[in-house]
């Protein structure tokens, strides 16, 4: 986008994917592509939430393949890029051939904050198959900048086009997403971007202080549709960059109307912090555990608030939903000990 | 007369798998081939009074009737290109690495089948430690879909697999199915740098078709943890199997439940330390089979 500050991406129809359990439509997504990319947003993904081939007893099926939700967005977008996400170790690279010869413009590859090294087969078959491609470092918060920086290296060094602080757990303060996007500014040659969540409130003030430290891209969903308490939301983002004078290249109104009228309806909630939401980032838990970790808590009769904080305590990364369950037993089994040793004699 | 063994690898598998085969009444190491003379790997084995050589398979290849069996620790692409070799040489290779040049085996499973076979391949740790879970699951029901999760301490994942992170997913995901024998599959790998770090953790879940029997899902998968634990003694369940109602659409079909089944893999603490089961699981495997390879074998030969 010519004159913008930075590239915005959004993320509303991927990290949107865990606020609906993985139900999206090929109906919703044709709407939410056709009005992005009309108020002129440059990228919008596409994907199961935990990436290309998320779908799964883990992380939920997703109600729709993937590869026809591309389809959909695809057909739909004009001049936006479409880009997905891979997450090593739940998808392969090869799931990015059949994405790139569906249209899709750009690859992003998740890896733990600490575990950049094995995103490289899949760096490198993104690029090889001629797309852009972005090194995506989750769990932020828990690496110091000086660590970040070694593994963003990495990144960069299979090719990366550009390197994200993820924020994954909502977790990150804006003096911590400064100083991590500063040092990777500094010492890379790549473009840096940043990936926000909003379970302390902090999603729009951490992008915007990214931007400050010179962060090329920047990541949205609208309405924060997304994991945990949700994400930096797109139109928000928007309105307070065009009250500071930062150019975005989207209408603000246009995209507040997308979020009232096309996102919105989709979970009316959405924006709310409420205990569990800030529990994430208070706890510096991956957000995308929020909805499995109250099922749990529901079925197993423990208070989600136990799990999650269990869940902090255990440094469980990305993708190990099943420790959710594991964690639930846990607490079953230490409630009943606990009555046990209460009723006793 | 024990059996003369050697080792091809000099990291993480090899090395463990050479104290396991120290133990072993069977099986004799006599060599360990590395190709980075500076590697702990082969100071190690030197310690131990093993022969070692620091120039590849070829060192081993030219005296290759001193050696019986031969394991594999290397990369899928090595064992590739030394395979046609070995067998060439007469030596029954056990394969560490995720090739699949010969026929997957689980001890607990599948071993019987190919006690002849010149070449087997231990799979993945992630295989070893869910394939028989799915297998037990079988023997009760069909399995349209089984899936795992597998998670590993960042520091007992060594190059040879952080690099080739799709070799190792997709092996396993093709274990669920040929050797666990569920109709479709999926595996997930999780690297988790947590310190002090994680056990090796793994989760099953597989789909069950209409009328599963609860009880006798259970038992199976009860007896199958204490046979694999036999030669892994630090398998276990971390809780009883845990039972949904769906209905789910799976990969494989539509399935009416699921089982999801939590297991912890202690190591010996040979090594890495006990956090590292990954490594455990695949090296005893690996021995276990050599073992029976090498005496059933022998004797169905004869």
């Amino acid at each position: 986008m010519s004159g913008a500050a930075f590239r915005l991406t959004d993320s509303t129809l991927r990290d949107g994917s865990h606020a609906v359990s993985h139900q999206f439509s090929v109906e919703q997504v044709r709407g939410v592509v056709r009005s992005l990319d009309d108020a002129g947003v440059p990228v919008i993904e596409v994907s199961h939430g935990d990436g290309l081939g998320g779908s799964s007893f883990n992380y939920g099926f997703s109600a729709v393949p993937e590869r026809d939700l591309l389809r959909a967005a695809a057909a739909e977008r004009r001049r936006a890029k479409l880009a997905v996400l891979l997450v090593p170790g739940i998808g392969v690279a090869d799931d990015l051939v059949e994405v790139a010869e569906i249209g899709v413009d750009i690859a992003r590859i998740a890896t733990h904050c600490t575990e950049a090294d094995i995103s490289e087969q899949h760096i490198k078959m993104a690029k090889r198959l001629g797309l852009e491609t972005v090194g995506f470092l989750m769990m932020a918060h828990m690496a110091e900048p000086e660590d970040l920086l070694s593994q963003a290296r990495l990144m960069e060094s299979y090719g990366a086009d550009c390197v994200y602080v993820v924020d994954s757990a909502g977790a990150m303060t804006v003096d911590s997403v400064r100083a991590r996007v500063a040092l990777l500014k500094e010492h890379l040659s790549c473009q840096v971007g940043v990936h926000a969540h909003n379970n302390l409130a902090l999603a729009v003030a951490n992008s915007m202080a990214a931007v400050g430290e010179g962060a090329d891209q920047v990541d949205g969903c609208t309405t924060g549709l997304g994991a945990g308490a949700g994400n930096c939301p797109t139109e928000v983002l928007v309105a307070a960059c065009e009250k500071a004078g930062i150019p975005t290249g989207v209408d603000p109104l246009q995209v507040m109307d997308i979020a009232q009228d096309v996102v919105r309806p989709l979970r009316p909630m959405q924006g709310v912090i409420d205990r569990s939401g800030l529990l994430l980032g208070y706890a510096g838990v991956y957000g995308s555990f929020l909805l499995h970790a109250e099922r749990a808590a529901t079925r197993f009769g423990v208070d989600v608030k136990d799990i999650l904080l269990e869940l902090g305590e255990r440094k469980v990364v990305g993708g190990q939903e099943d420790m959710i369950l594991d964690v639930a037993l846990e607490l079953t089994r230490r409630a009943a000990g606990a009555h046990a040793a209460a009723t006793s004699p | 007369m024990t059996v003369p063994c050697a080792i091809v690898g000099s990291g993480n598998i090899g090395t463990d798998l050479l104290y396991k085969l120290l133990r072993s009444p069977v099986l004799e190491p006599k060599a360990m081939v590395g190709i980075d003379p500076a590697s702990d790997g082969l100071a190690k084995a030197r310690a131990l009074g093993v022969e070692t050589s620091a120039d590849g398979v070829e060192w081993l290849l030219d005296r290759c009737s001193d050696f019986r069996v031969v394991f594999e620790a290397t990369t899928a692409r090595v064992h590739a290109a030394n395979a046609p070799r070995y067998a060439e040489a007469g030596l029954v290779a056990i394969d560490l690495t995720p090739a699949a040049v010969g026929p997957s085996v689980v001890p607990t499973v599948n071993l019987a089948d190919h006690l002849q076979a010149p070449n087997v391949n231990m799979i993945t740790c992630g295989g070893q430690a869910t394939a028989p879970i799915v297998a037990a699951v079988r023997r009760t029901c069909p399995v349209p879909y089984a899936e795992i999760v597998s998670a590993v301490a960042s520091r007992s994942a060594g190059p040879g697999t952080r690099q080739n992170i799709d070799e190792f997913t997709r092996t396993t995901s093709r274990s669920l199915r040929e050797i666990g024998g569920a109709v479709a599959s999926k595996a997930i790998v999780i690297m988790n740098p947590a310190d002090p770090p994680i056990l090796m953790r793994n989760t099953v879940f597989c789909a069950l078709p209409d009328g599963y029997d609860e009880r006798a899902v259970s038992d199976s998968i009860e007896a199958m943890v204490g046979e694999v634990s036999q030669y892994v003694p630090g398998y276990r369940l971390k809780s009883p199997p845990v039972f949904d109602e769906g209905p789910y659409a799976t990969p494989g079909g539509p399935a009416a439940g699921r089982v999801a089944v939590l297991l912890e893999v202690e190591g010996a603490g040979d090594y890495l330390p006990t956090y590292a089961g990954n490594l455990d699981i695949m090296t005893a495997a690996a021995v276990r089979v050599a073992e029976e390879l090498a005496v059933k074998g022998a004797e169905v030969r004869a």
